[in-house]
């Protein structure tokens, strides 16, 4: 298990150096001097030149490249040129509001989509099955920004039962607070359920067909039994997975999904740090969350290796 | 001749996992795809109105003789922005993915084929190219290269290279092992007549399915950017920019958001419905689900 740990992180180094670089290259290569977007089209020559000198732009690029890493491996992401603010607060700030979201809508989601793969797996085949499958594929082919706006009109334009955006820190009236983020969590949940729905429900029926079951209800047990204990089970595999994928699309959906609702989350940061021409907070968000995507992605390897030791041992 | 006889039974076999019929909801989705894309190729020659003239006294008109649709918020003919913005919309859907069908399927056919360094570094770039929320890296390039038509397609035909090298890496890996191509390998046949003659013929087809795939998630990544007002510049209609537009409206004129939303849903939709339809086809492993 060790071994297969230390192989993996290995791997991780690379990843994330590349990762950092394309980064770099998508904030750096592109047009728009950093120099001129902080002083103004009205700034003199001089002035622009003094700017890119203090701030290092004049240096090569590879150099700026490698004194950027290693002010990141210090810890320092840099500050706004518009807020002041660094990158680490800034993220700080946000993270709690898009981590809550991406738990309700992934708890929302799963609550919708288990029971009904359940349902659908015993009776498999029958009127039931087919209609549940059939709308959770169209259901994927309902984007988010989508059911944001059916959502909107049908709970805050209708029936005024909630509020279409805005935002109340948890600490400070957490009903509230949880009243602003049900509209966007269903939002985000809408999109994951036909997801965990169709592959929780094909897995089940290949795990009813096993000899194990039929003994189980040779011997007796109750068909529920069966069903959440001895068939469920083996299944968790394959829900950690879709869990984790999952969290992978929440980022970005997340993203319209905040900027919709008004949730001050780490999407909205990213969305006015580009409106605004804010570079740094740019690049030290998209850094961030693309390497929080890649750590994800690897707990979600060892988590599969934990539940699954044919993988650990290679023979998958 | 042993290997004729291998190859054989499952060439037989494929035919009997189909199903009998494609159904009638696959021909539903075909005429619709079909209409749609006659009516956004068409829209020059269609007696619409500008979609981009305004008409302030005519703000969020209900549906007349003179404007079928009604207007939008800004008195812009409904029906004419629904029909050019298809065309925005089928234009990057389709450009976009022919991209990573054309530069994804060529890279995976390669690393599949002569698998060593080559596959290691392929799929080494790749992988980092995932690691990217695809969404935030175009939302990012975007904003950097300027919002504009070939802009939104390039990026986000790019995004979707590494989605394609894995679809035609597996196939090509499984197929490279198969008898046809051992006994071409055998007859002497060069890497490249191997390739273009007896791979990429076996290889397309599951690629096409994809590309499918990918036309209806294209259309959801454009839709989506246009909606933040990040994806074709205004005053150019697309729907994905039309349902952000209808936003703002939704307690006076919810049409204005309803209309373009139900023509995406639709369209994306019957893009799933054809791709999975022939993924179906083409993918034995998966004829039990």
């Amino acid at each position: 298990m060790l071994n297969f740990i230390v192989r993996r992180l290995i791997y991780l180094v690379p990843v994330l150096l590349a990762v950092s670089l394309l980064t770099f290259l998508i904030a750096s290569l592109l047009p728009g001097d950093l120099a001129y977007v902080i002083l103004g089209d009205q700034a003199t020559p001089e002035k622009v030149a003094a700017l890119r000198h203090d701030m290092g732009l004049d240096q090569p690029m590879w150099w700026r490249y490698l004194s950027w890493v290693g002010q990141v491996l210090q810890g320092d992401l840099g500050r706004s040129f518009r807020t002041g603010q660094t990158v680490l607060q800034a993220v700080a700030e946000r993270i709690p509001v898009s981590i809550e979201l991406m738990l309700l809508a992934e708890i929302i989601g799963l609550v919708i989509g288990v029971p009904l793969a359940i349902a659908c797996a015993a009776r498999a085949g029958s009127a039931f099955d087919r209609f549940m499958t059939g709308g959770a594929f169209a259901m994927l082919s309902v984007p988010s920004f989508l059911s944001a706006i059916l959502l909107i009109y049908l709970f805050a334009v209708e029936l005024r039962w909630l509020p279409a955006t805005g935002y109340v820190p948890l600490t400070e009236d957490p009903i509230a607070n949880l009243r602003f983020f049900v509209l966007p969590a269903l939002t985000l949940a809408l999109a994951e359920w036909p997801g965990i729905m169709r592959v929780l429900r094909s897995d089940m029926i290949a795990t009813l067909q096993e000899d194990y079951i039929s003994l189980a209800k040779a011997k007796g047990l109750k068909p529920s039994r069966i069903l959440f204990v001895h068939a469920l089970k083996p299944s968790s595999l394959t829900l950690v997975t879709i869990t984790g994928i999952n969290i992978g699309r929440l980022i970005g959906g997340a993203l319209i999904v905040e900027s919709i609702f008004a949730l001050p989350g780490i999407g909205r940061l990213l969305v006015g740090a580009i409106y605004t021409r804010d570079l740094i907070i740019l690049q030290g968000v998209v850094l961030l969350v693309a390497s929080g995507f890649v750590i994800m992605n690897f707990i979600v390897d060892m988590l599969y290796a934990v539940l699954d030791p044919r993988i650990r041992h290679g023979h998958a | 001749m042993a290997t004729l006889e291998l190859s054989l039974p499952e060439e037989v076999e494929q035919p009997v996992r189909r199903k009998r019929g494609l159904g009638l909801l696959f021909w539903f989705a075909i005429s619709w795809i079909v209409i749609i894309f006659a009516v956004a190729i068409l829209a020059p020659v269609l007696p619409l109105q500008n979609p981009v003239d305004m008409d302030m006294l005519e703000r969020r008109a209900w549906i007349s003789t003179e404007h079928w649709l009604g207007t939008d918020g800004l008195g812009r003919d409904e029906l004419a922005r629904l029909i050019w913005g298809a065309r925005v919309s089928l234009t990057v859907g389709l450009c976009a993915p022919l991209i990573g069908l054309i530069v994804g399927g060529a890279l995976g056919l390669l690393a599949g084929y002569f698998r060593g360094r080559f596959e290691t570094l392929v799929v080494g770039s790749m992988d980092v190219l995932l690691a990217f929320p695809p969404l935030i890296f175009a939302l990012a390039v975007v904003a950097y290269l300027g919002q504009s038509i070939p802009n939104l397609t390039f990026i986000l035909g790019f995004l979707g290279i590494p989605a394609f090298m894995r679809v035609s890496r597996a196939a090509t890996l499984t197929l490279a092992r198969r008898e046809f191509v051992i006994a071409a390998e055998a007859l002497g046949a060069t890497h490249a007549r191997i390739l273009l003659r007896e791979l990429l013929p076996n290889v397309f087809l599951p690629l096409f399915a994809f590309f499918l795939l990918g036309v209806a998630v294209t259309i959801v990544a454009e839709g989506s950017l246009s909606f933040l007002g990040l994806g074709v510049p205004p005053p150019m209609a697309s729907w994905g920019s039309m349902i952000g537009e209808g936003r703002e409206s939704l307690e006076m004129a919810p049409r204005l958001a309803f209309l373009p939303a139900f023509a995406m849903f639709v369209t994306v939709l019957a893009f799933n419905l054809v791709g999975d339809t022939l993924r179906a086809l083409t993918d034995p492993r998966q004829g039990a689900l």
